[in-house]
């Protein structure tokens, strides 16, 4: 006879492990089921080259709310994290962008192209600050049904609107502007200098199958603008010992708090009988049984790998199949036997220490796009690199690096079929490579191991459908109470006792633990 | 104006922001960047080296030397080993603090001790009887702290054998880069880490070869502001911050016992009489006005005060050493003297001084807060310190 447990949470990932924290912090039994041998999903640190550490895919951090750090202790449990200081965006032809921490520093790089902008760009970010707190304490509420008029619902729509009501009027235009226009559209308004505009507008696309002028892409780029560190809006930073490390931090709260982790435990089936959960069925016929089942997988693997389809209407059913998830790009770690100079800035100081974009012109970035659209890979894609190593020492061997190269497009839906990206994972390593090199001229001969992750591999080992890492795009029709679906946005499911809890409900994608923390709180009020 | 120190060559070229406090009478570089927090995260998380030269350094040896700073510290020196270190207050006979200090036992008949303010005077009119020579060393001896997690293999690489061996509070001999000099494992970061002393005329090779074996480990160069930062952390005092040395003070009020800055563990009070005993008897017997604790500052308070205003919570930068008064139940109770956010431990943390009844671990307390010129109180209670205390320190 197996124990028996209040909730059982299927998938360790980041928001898996916080909604069990905070179960088993009110009390509860719980049991978190992960299939692979580490905890984390999306958020793991693997050593797969002796002495370096990657983020595999996961690799910075901004959105993880502050809340949920507090209330689960995360700092005692070994979370650090690490501030990127710069952004910067190199050029082939010219001195690339860098925006530094210090506001006098940033206006002269951004004068080197246009003084107009220079001068905008402080007075843009505050506008966007403004926009970004309206939207904060969505991010901590569940969304309410706009179908409903039962009364919390309601109250939770007034309070909605009077967030919205106490907006100026035009902060209300911004914010219109934000939900329908394309990021570069939006980013002409407001600059004239293309490489600026270039740097700002991969927010926007960052995850999504679109490119720099697809509508709606705006608003993406605000949901890069409500990260924040320590309260301090827009700052990123890195997990010290890798991302996992923060998976590994939310599990020892979890643990500290009573929850019980396994492992190498991949759920087969959630049980249904009497038309409520009943547990979970493991690979190897094990049954568990738990009166809640929160699932921590994306929509798509939630409701049609593990629940029966008879247990399920056939228009959710529909609603689900409809929700897109479409991966559109992929990941490329590096082991580095030395610093990679860039040729536009040498050296390894303090620019290099945060983010680096290669997105020279939106031109080049549409032109990313172009090949995805039709089914190939960029030959030059958009980049982001981060060298993690530089802040912290702990991921590589001394003087050796890591480098992190989150890659976009790389469309899941490759046009020989999705199955074919094994056939082309190293061509598509080569092209990340190659273009890369243009700008570090070292980099190829500093190579002592390279990983290259395609969207099918993302699918295949981490559990991310169609390799989307936001568990579905972050696209206006599939937010806030449209995620996943419209009638249930509230982590609730049609199944009584099963809920959802990762980045496919509200508020989304990243490592923000806010779906987690929402969902648990959802689930402590039922019952 | 100012001197510069025998790292000065060095120091004073990377210190892009020109940004220089006057330590002691020397230049020191509060941060080498516009912002101090790369230098923060390299004592935290790699290793940050930083010029301390400026402490006053006095040398004491002789056949009477452990009994005279026996007769002149809180602690009993007496039983210092050779090669180890410890941490004292030198008090007046009111038993009030003067100085707080390393001593260090070089060997049988040689110690060297540090203080933050000039303290030879007052060591040199209580030697009558002792056979001992003093000696400040201040100028001569040049210092380096190198702290953080990786400061042992960053250490080790550009010194000769010996340094993995060197335990928690000791101190010996050993050659970077065929220079002599001594290394001690102390520091003020309240991390794993080291000092190391030198002739001034060593210091710019001993630096240069400190820089060149530690950049694989990320040592960095760093200043006073993220140093200070470190120090809230690991919750120690600092003179003319956190008390005053009570020969500078005009009132009695200032001044402070040991068992009031929270060094009262450093007061060995059952032996051969020192300056200060009596009266730091009579103290221990009924007990102090006055604790130093360590609070942390409610953050959804903050939060609070500052959405009232529709701002997102803002927070100095730097560690604040602005006195703020401290409430409770709407009597002003004591003051915080050091404030920081932790960017390692995501608090809000103060050092305070406050009246013994309102010290107790886990009291509540109110600290004025200040937004948009209007004064307000923040809820705030008093926890353990260190706040900041991992295991590597000691390991």
């Amino acid at each position: 006879m197996t124990k028996r447990y209040d909730s059982i949470v299927v998938g360790g990932g980041h928001n898996g492990l916080v909604c069990a924290a905070y179960l088993a912090r009110a009390g509860r039994s719980v049991l978190v089921l992960e299939r692979r041998h580490v905890l984390g999903g999306a958020a793991v640190t693997e050593e797969l080259h002796p002495g370096f550490k990657y983020s595999v895919c996961s690799y910075v951090v901004s959105l993880l709310r502050p809340e949920i750090i507090r209330d689960l202790q995360l700092p005692r449990f070994g979370l650090e994290i690490l501030p990127l200081e710069c952004s910067f965006t190199p050029q082939l032809d010219g001195p690339g962008l860098v925006r530094w921490p210090d506001g006098d520093k940033t206006r002269r790089e951004i004068a080197q192209f246009s003084q107009r902008d220079a001068e905008i760009y402080p007075e843009f970010g505050r506008e966007m600050m403004k926009v970004g707190r309206m939207v904060k304490p969505i991010l901590e509420m569940t969304p309410p049904d706009p179908s409903s008029l039962r009364p919390g619902n309601l109250l939770d729509m007034l309070k909605l609107g009077r967030m919205f009501g106490q907006l100026t009027e035009s902060e209300r235009i911004l914010q219109a502007k934000m939900f329908t226009m394309s990021a570069i559209d939006f980013l002409d308004e407001w600059f004239e200098g293309d490489l600026l505009k270039a740097t700002l507008g991969v927010s926007g696309i960052i995850g999504t199958f679109q490119g720099v002028r697809s509508p709606g892409t705006a608003y993406v780029l605000l949901h890069h603008y409500m990260g924040e560190i320590d309260g301090a809006f827009r700052a990123w930073g890195l997990s010290k010992g890798g991302t996992g490390q923060i998976s590994n931090a939310i599990a020892d709260a979890a643990r500290h708090f009573g929850a019980e982790i396994r492992t190498e435990a991949s759920v087969d089936e959630v049980m249904v009988r009497g038309g409520r959960v009943r547990g979970v069925v493991l690979e190897d016929g094990t049954e568990i049984q738990a009166d809640t089942v929160v699932s921590g997988l994306d929509p798509h693997r939630t409701f049609l790998k593990l629940c029966n389809s008879s247990d399920l209407d056939a228009e959710f059913l529909g609603s689900i199949k409809r929700f897109k998830m479409r991966g559109s790009s992929g990941k490329v770690n590096l082991a580095l036997d030395r610093f990679p100079e860039f040729t536009c800035r040498p050296g390894d100081g303090l620019h290099v220490r945060g983010d680096v974009a290669i997105a020279p012109s939106v031109d080049y970035l549409e032109r990313a796009f172009d090949e995805a659209k039709y089914g190939d890979f960029s030959q030059r894609p958009f980049m982001n690199v981060v060298i993690p190593s530089l802040v912290d020492p702990s991921v590589a061997p001394p003087g050796k690096h890591v480098m992190s190269i989150f890659v976009q497009y790389a469309p899941y839906a490759l046009k020989e079929g999705p199955e074919n990206w094994p056939q082309k994972r190293q061509a598509f390593g080569d092209a990340v490579i190659d273009t890369l090199a243009e700008y570090c001229p070292t980099l190829k001969e500093s190579i002592l191991h390279r990983q290259v992750l395609t969207p099918w591999d993302l699918e295949q080992k981490i559990g991310l459908t169609e390799g989307n890492i936001f568990h579905g795009e972050l696209s206006l029709e599939q937010l806030f109470f449209l995620r996943p679906t419209p009638l249930w946005s509230r982590y609730k499911t049609p199944i009584p006792g099963l809920w959802m809890c990762a980045s496919g409900t509200h508020p989304g994608g990243g490592i923000m633990g806010a779906p987690g923390a929402n969902a648990a709180r959802r689930i402590l009020k039922t019952r | 104006m100012p001197l510069p120190t025998p790292f000065h060559p060095r120091t004073s070229k990377l210190c892009e922001s020109l940004q220089f406090k006057s330590w002691a009478g020397y230049f020191a570089v509060s941060s080498y960047q516009s912002h101090h927090d790369p230098e923060y995260f390299a004592f935290r998380n790699a290793a940050g080296l930083l010029d301390i030269s400026p402490l006053y350094k006095y040398e004491v040896s002789g056949v009477d030397s452990a009994a005279f700073l026996a007769s002149v510290a809180t602690r009993d020196v007496g039983t210092l080993q050779a090669g180890r270190v410890t941490y004292a207050c030198f008090c007046d006979s009111h038993g009030k603090v003067i100085d707080d200090g390393t001593i260090a036992r070089i060997d049988e008949q040689s110690f060297r001790v540090t203080t933050a303010s000039p303290t030879f005077g007052w060591f040199d009119r209580q030697r009558r009887g002792f056979d001992i020579q003093l000696r400040d060393v201040s100028d001569t001896l040049a210092a380096l702290a190198i702290q953080g997690p990786n400061s042992r293999e960053a250490l080790a690489s550009a010194a000769d054998d010996g340094i993995r061996d060197l335990g928690f509070f000791g101190i010996m001999s050993t050659r970077i880069d065929g220079v002599d000099v001594q290394v001690s494992r102390t520091g003020y970061t309240g991390d794993l880490g080291y000092e190391v002393w030198l002739r001034s005329g060593d210091a710019l090779p001993v630096w240069d070869a400190l820089m060149e074996a530690g950049t694989p480990f990320g040592l960095q160069a760093a200043g006073l502001d993220a140093l200070d930062v470190t120090r809230i952390e690991a919750g120690f005092v600092l003179q003319d911050v956190d008390y005053f040395s009570a020969p500078r003070c005009l009132i009695e009020s200032r001044k402070s016992s040991p068992f009031e800055i929270g060094l009262g563990w450093t007061v060995d009070l059952e032996r051969e009489p020192f300056v200060g005993q009596a009266a730091l008897r009579a103290e221990h017997a009924d007990g102090s006005d006055w604790q130093f604790v360590g609070l942390e500052i409610s953050w959804e308070g903050i939060e609070e005060l500052y959405a009232a205003w529709g701002l997102p919570p803002s927070l100095p930068t730097h560690a604040c050493r602005d006195a703020v008064p401290l409430f409770s139940g709407g009597r002003q109770v004591g003051q915080v003297t050091s404030t920081t956010w932790s960017p390692i431990l995501k608090k809000y943390l103060a050092l305070a001084t406050v009246r013994t009844a309102q010290s107790s671990l886990g009291t509540g307390l109110e600290i004025e807060h200040t937004v948009e010129f209007e004064r307000s109180r923040v809820a705030a209670s008093v926890v353990d310190r260190p706040f900041f205390d991992p295991d590597r320190k000691r390991a």
